[in-house]
């Protein structure tokens, strides 16, 4: 039971981990109708500069924040190079421009940092205290640094949410999402108000990719494998719908963790121990892909719509 | 006829080069193992681009098919069967039937959300064969030998194999454009254009999209078995999201239009990959660029490339302009 209990914090804090990333994902894809395949590399990215930056400055807590800045350059400068020439492109080109720019900064990485994993160190008084967590139920501890990671992951979708819904920027942002040509024709800059999107998005995903760079290993290519988790999480939640996203990215991240925990130990009830585990594990990997398939079947749009259907 | 010729005429010269390549100083194992997987990635792109140039629809699984070829050449290696008038039906009736059940889920959705089902349905397949310990799991999978025809080891000449890759990959493009210009093909292209006016003339898509997505399927199960051919050697990297978004590529470089442009598509990707490997050790650095100049300043692929230079240099050239007008 204790297990399950583990596993499901375990899945909370991915889950909330996925939720940064698909926020920004979620609101370029829902505002500017642009498939980003390479809004992973903001991540990756957030994970390395804090890695590096985190060891510079001796504060893991300095560099995760001086990956914020970092991020949100790099996103600004991706998005004048290349994402700008693809809002009126479609899909299809924006997926394959879109990953080759992953192709070139996964290789960038490697150029500049090799190809081993970085080790990043949880901050230190975090991983102290006693026994090096927190006693949740008794007799069970659970790091305190995860626990801080689901708290922030619980603050920023509430402070997003308060952005989106209840301030003039975020009215735009809604607006801009379903109606680009009526808010532009209100002399809203609506190319300003992409790039201000973009540049935030970039920036939450580079905050998720710090984060998660004590846990994660950081490595190049990193952040494909949680982008393809990201669509998923879109395409279960709804296109564009920021509510949709956190209850899906919850979702997703709990059925992954408690699925790899769970399902070889169920299927040790049907089958011998060694093959049980071997399809456990590869039905582990495969449910959110089952589940999602599943979702798409009966609502094609996703759980929550969004504005736009696309 | 000459206006068929002109129509296709890269897309032949392409072949044509293909056949005349081994010798013409291209005869080495080196060279001709090269060759060989770009014709079998063409083959597969080409299935490819007869869904997105053909149908609109666009798979980012088409490279599950391909891994799902290779493995069947893989598992019947593993239960010692390498005749190739078992293990290649089998390849391509597996892979036709992955597409087909898939399909039948993933043509209900649309746009946006039928590239990311095919996508999920592609990581299964992914984490299904990596599953394989029987198989080498992760680790892949060595192939004892290549497969026999009637207990004869054909496939070991690499010039026979040159040729046969060369074949199927002109038969496969000859049918994918024959089926286009059908009737079959026009009502695939008239879904793509305007569902709801196809519907009102009268014909479902579905079972048209459904089945294009199948035939696509069987031609990336054959490109598979080929290809665990041409390589001796399967892992489930073949089966990764990047190895579709490499076909995808493939077919948007040689140009939507036309079937033909997806082999030129494949043949300069496996190149230019190649050499600049070749050239550089952080390779992708120049790579990956490119790949986006591709996509923001050839709209039309390698094939409408020719067309684009010449309206370029009209514009650039006064003198030209002038004597236009």
């Amino acid at each position: 039971m204790s297990m399950l209990l583990v596993q499901a914090l375990n899945g909370l804090q991915f889950g909330v981990l996925l939720f940064l990333v698909a926020a920004g994902l979620s609101l370029v894809f829902g505002v500017m109708d642009l498939i980003n395949l390479a809004h992973g590399v903001q991540y990756m990215l957030g994970a390395y500069v804090a890695a590096t930056l985190g060891v510079w400055t001796g504060s893991f807590w300095l560099g995760a924040l001086l990956a914020l800045p970092v991020a949100l350059l790099v996103g600004l400068a991706l998005e004048w190079l290349v994402f700008r020439h693809l809002y009126r492109r479609d899909h299809l080109s924006q997926v394959l421009a879109t990953f080759g720019v992953i192709l070139t900064v996964d290789e960038a990485t490697r150029a500049l940092w090799g190809s081993a994993p970085q080790t990043v160190l949880e901050p230190a008084w975090l991983s102290g205290g006693p026994m090096g967590g927190v006693e949740i139920v008794a007799g069970l501890i659970y790091p305190t640094y995860r626990l801080v990671i689901i708290g922030i992951g619980i603050l920023v979708p509430l402070l997003l949410w308060f952005l989106v819904e209840r301030t003039r920027a975020g009215m735009l942002v809604r607006a801009g999402a379903t109606h680009p040509a009526m808010v532009s024709a209100l002399g809203v800059d609506i190319r300003r108000l992409f790039t201000v999107v973009f540049a935030f998005g970039a920036m939450l995903a580079g905050f998720a990719g710090a984060l998660a760079s004590p846990i994660f290993p950081v490595a190049p290519g990193m952040g494909d494998s949680v982008l393809i988790l990201c669509f998923v999480v879109i395409v279960i939640g709804g296109v564009g719908s920021i509510r949709g996203a956190f209850i899906a990215a919850l979702l997703v991240g709990l059925l992954d963790s408690i699925g790899r925990a769970m399902l070889p130990d169920l299927l040790r009830l049907l089958l011998d121990p060694s093959s049980a585990r071997q399809t456990g594990a590869a039905l582990a990997s495969m449910l959110v892909y089952i589940v999602m398939a599943g979702i798409l079947f009966f609502r094609p749009a996703g759980l929550f719509p969004g504005g736009r259907s696309a | 006829m000459t206006a068929l010729l002109r129509k296709h005429a890269l897309a032949l010269a392409t072949l044509l080069a293909l056949a005349a390549a081994p010798f013409l100083g291209f005869g080495d194992g080196f060279a001709l193992g090269l060759l060989a997987r770009a014709m079998i990635l063409g083959m597969a792109a080409v299935s490819l681009s007869l869904l997105v140039g053909g149908a609109g629809l666009v798979s980012l699984g088409h490279a599950a098919t391909m891994g799902i070829g290779a493995y069947a050449v893989v598992a019947f290696d593993a239960a010692g069967i390498s005749e190739g008038l078992i293990v290649f039906p089998a390849a391509i009736a597996a892979a036709a039937a992955y597409a087909l059940v898939t399909g039948a889920v993933s043509l209900r959705t649309s746009g946006v959300h039928f590239i990311m089902i095919t996508l999920a349905f592609g990581q299964m397949a992914f984490f299904t064969t990596s599953s394989f310990s029987s198989l080498g799991g992760d680790d892949g999978y060595t192939l004892y030998a290549r497969t026999e025809w009637l207990g004869m080891r054909i496939l070991d000449n690499r010039l026979a194999f040159h040729f046969l890759c060369l074949g199927l990959l002109a038969l496969v493009w000859i049918g994918g454009t024959l089926l286009l210009g059908s009737r079959f093909g026009r009502v695939l292209r008239a879904a793509r254009e305007n569902p709801q006016r196809a519907l009102a003339v009268g014909f479902q898509p579905y079972p048209y999209r459904l089945t294009a997505y199948g035939m696509a399927g069987a031609v990336g199960g054959l490109a598979g078995a080929l290809l665990a051919n041409a390589t001796e050697f399967v892992s489930p990297a073949l089966l990764s999201w990047t190895r579709s978004g490499e076909l995808l590529f493939m077919v948007i470089l040689g140009g939507v239009g036309q079937l033909g442009g997806a082999i030129l598509g494949a043949l300069a990707m496996v190149l230019l990959e190649e050499t600049l490997s070749h050239l550089l050790v952080y390779w992708r650095l120049v790579f990956g660029p490119l790949l986006v100049l591709a996509v923001l300043f050839l709209p039309d692929g390698l094939v409408g490339a020719p067309l684009r230079l010449r309206a370029a240099f009209r514009l650039a050239s006064p003198k030209r302009r002038n004597a236009d007008a």
